[in-house]
């Protein structure tokens, strides 16, 4: 008997995710990136459940929630790095520009050209000077040592206001520089590609205040070129400088809205009990 | 006023960690002092039982190619075997490199868990098989696959490079340094494996981060920044090569005199350690031909050190003075 209940529970709940999806499915023509009914599995274990999310071009969106509710895993389905775990499964799809960029004849390369990463504890390449750690993409591309490409390094951490500090080091190892110049080094790194989006996991949580400072100052300026997606676990971080926010727990994506709105207003009880400190 | 104190009381507190490092560094020191005096030991027995040799022969001894054990006539020069300890040995390198480094980028880099654990066992395995084993196997079956499959077909198509030259027999320099490159691979395989696991993931993920490829970030990356590593790992297959014996002595051929100058991958040759091992014992003690085999002794030794000496030098001068910051 209790075996059957929890069956028709199962489906009832099937059946209502169906129509929510159906209802999200419909591709938003002003987003620049948008996750349609994505699922992951870690071999067996099911991390992400039918989520869906826009990323509007010009934005910075962030993505809430507690530790392992799959923030960073739902991060990586957006430059294809999550196929880089042999265990990691995925259905639905991401849209970059109305395309999906798990079609079969896209090659992930060049999606993470275009969509840009940063990772939560700088890493910039120790074999490589500053210099490198910036060209080493466009490097890979072809593009020879010259005046061309000496204007993009100077140009991407001048972007990455890194510039005025590292300019007489370039040659200098990437790593031998301060945790914060380091992190500055890879937003560096991922502008000079010129991607369009950029994706930040927790890019903050290995600095101190003033470099957190510098980089929440850097993220908003980053805005006007880029549409820009940041997982924090630091909420006033993500009410400073989001406009659209995204609540997540156990795999699910709870609430998606305008920061403002989100923070001050949440619409699901979930959500308030987040942001108001209740669990966590 | 303050300051002082505070220098006290820091003084006090490294004091007080300093003897319980002494105690370390005490035994530390004896024990590689021990390994030096082992080594002084040894070179000194070796030094003083070549002078006979070297007085006789003076720089021939070296760069003389003659081997006349009779007595009233003895002549010894040694050069054949100085070029056939480095020919076996740079064959063993060309062959065992890239397969080892092959295997160690295999198993780090593409191979699923389920394949990467046995394979690595395997290959720690081997380097466990005592050397005469890999001698004997060599007799009964490398040998005949080398004359059959490999040296037969180039002397026939290439027999026009001398190093191709002669008539294969399979008992020769190349087979030797084939089972030399088989020996070696898995030191060289296994320390390349632990150099490539030690490469942080952050830096794979970086590179894969800006549109990297899978073969670009092994090597662009991973392979660079193992690199210091990897030449150690090359440096102590080359230190096993060099002084490998007993499987060379069963396969190279033991030619003694010019003939054994390595014009020719298929010619009978002789390395240094095989030499000794082949005559040593039957030396009488104090005769000259005792002491040429002491000086071949030294020379093994001088050349073994030169390599460690020279490799410690390329790794702390090249690989680490420039701070790890390599241009590409
Ligand atoms: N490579 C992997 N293999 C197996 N399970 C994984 C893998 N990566 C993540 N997971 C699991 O997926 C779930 C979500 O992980 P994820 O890293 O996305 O969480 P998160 O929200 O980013 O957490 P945090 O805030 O701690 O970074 C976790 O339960 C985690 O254990
Ligand atoms: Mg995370």
């Amino acid at each position: 008997m209790t075996t059957t209940t929890t069956t028709i529970t199962q489906e009832e709940q099937n059946n209502k995710h169906v129509t929510n999806d159906q209802t999200q499915q419909e591709i938003d023509q002003t987003a620049k990136m948008q996750a349609i009914n994505v699922n992951v599995w870690f071999g067996q274990k099911h991390v992400l459940k039918s989520v869906n999310l826009t990323v509007k071009p010009n934005t910075v969106t962030a993505i809430i929630g507690p530790s392992g509710c799959g923030k960073s895993t739902f991060l990586r389905c957006f430059n294809r790095m999550h196929e880089l775990a042999p265990n990691a499964k995925m259905t639905g799809k991401i849209l970059l520009d109305c395309e999906d960029i798990y079609e079969r004849k896209i090659d992930p390369v060049q999606i993470r050209r275009r969509v840009g990463m940063v990772f939560q504890k700088p890493n910039p390449f120790p074999t490589m000077s500053i210099y490198d750690n910036v060209a080493a993409g466009l490097k890979l591309t072809g593009t020879k040592n010259g005046k061309h490409l000496d204007d993009i390094v100077k140009r991407s951490l001048e972007q990455a206001t890194l510039w005025d500090e590292v300019h007489e080091d370039l040659k200098k190892p990437g790593t031998s520089i301060s945790g914060g110049q380091q992190q500055r080094l890879c937003i560096a790194r991922a502008i000079a590609l010129q991607p369009e989006v950029i994706l930040m996991d927790e890019p903050c949580s290995a600095l101190d205040p003033i470099a957190t400072a510098k980089i929440e100052k850097l993220i908003i300026e980053l805005k006007r070129n880029y549409a820009v997606v940041i997982v924090t676990h630091n909420m006033q971080q993500a009410s400073r400088i989001s406009d659209y926010t995204a609540f997540m727990y156990m795999g699910e994506l709870i609430e998606f809205g305008e920061t403002r709105q989100l923070f001050e207003n949440p619409k699901v009880k979930l959500t308030e009990n987040y942001i108001t400190g209740a669990f966590g | 006023m303050k300051s002082p104190n505070k220098q006290q009381q820091i003084q006090k507190t490294t004091k007080s960690k300093v003897t319980g490092d002494n105690i370390f560094k005490i035994l530390t020191t004896i024990i590689a002092t021990s390994a030096l005096i082992i080594l002084l030991i040894t070179g000194y027995t070796l030094v003083k039982g070549s002078i006979p040799v070297v007085q006789n022969f003076g720089v021939n001894f070296f760069f003389g190619q003659q081997w006349n054990p009779v007595e009233g006539r003895e002549i010894y020069g040694i050069l054949p075997y100085i070029l056939g300890t480095l020919t076996t040995s740079g064959v063993a390198l060309l062959i065992g490199v890239p397969l080892s480094l092959g295997i160690a980028i295999f198993l780090v880099e593409m191979a699923p868990k389920s394949l990467r654990v046995p394979i690595s066992y395997i290959i720690e395995l081997l380097a466990a098989v005592p050397s005469v084993i890999y001698g004997l196997w060599g007799l009964r079956v490398l040998r005949g696959w080398m004359v059959t499959y490999i040296e037969t077909p180039l002397s026939k198509y290439l027999g026009w490079i001398p190093i191709f030259s002669g008539n294969p027999q399979g008992l020769d320099i190349f087979t030797a340094g084939v089972i030399l490159a088989i020996m070696i691979i898995p030191t060289i395989a296994s320390l390349s494996k632990e150099v490539l696991t030690a490469v942080p993931n952050s830096i794979r993920e970086g590179a894969y981060s800006i549109g990297a490829t899978k073969w670009e970030v092994t090597k662009r990356w991973v392979l660079s920044y193992g690199k210091s590593g990897i030449f150690a790992a090359i440096i102590l297959g080359l230190g096993r090569a060099i002084g490998e014996t007993m499987a060379v002595t069963m396969l190279i051929g033991n030619a003694t005199g010019p003939s054994a100058m390595p014009t020719s991958l298929f010619q009978s040759g002789q390395t240094m350690a095989s030499l000794i091992a082949n005559g040593f014992t039957e030396a009488t003690a104090g005769s000259l031909k005792y002491s040429t085999y002491l000086g071949v002794g030294l020379t093994l030794l001088i050349m073994s050190l030169v390599i460690n000496v020279g490799a410690h030098l390329i790794m702390t001068r090249v690989f680490k003075v420039k701070g790890g910051a390599i241009e590409q």
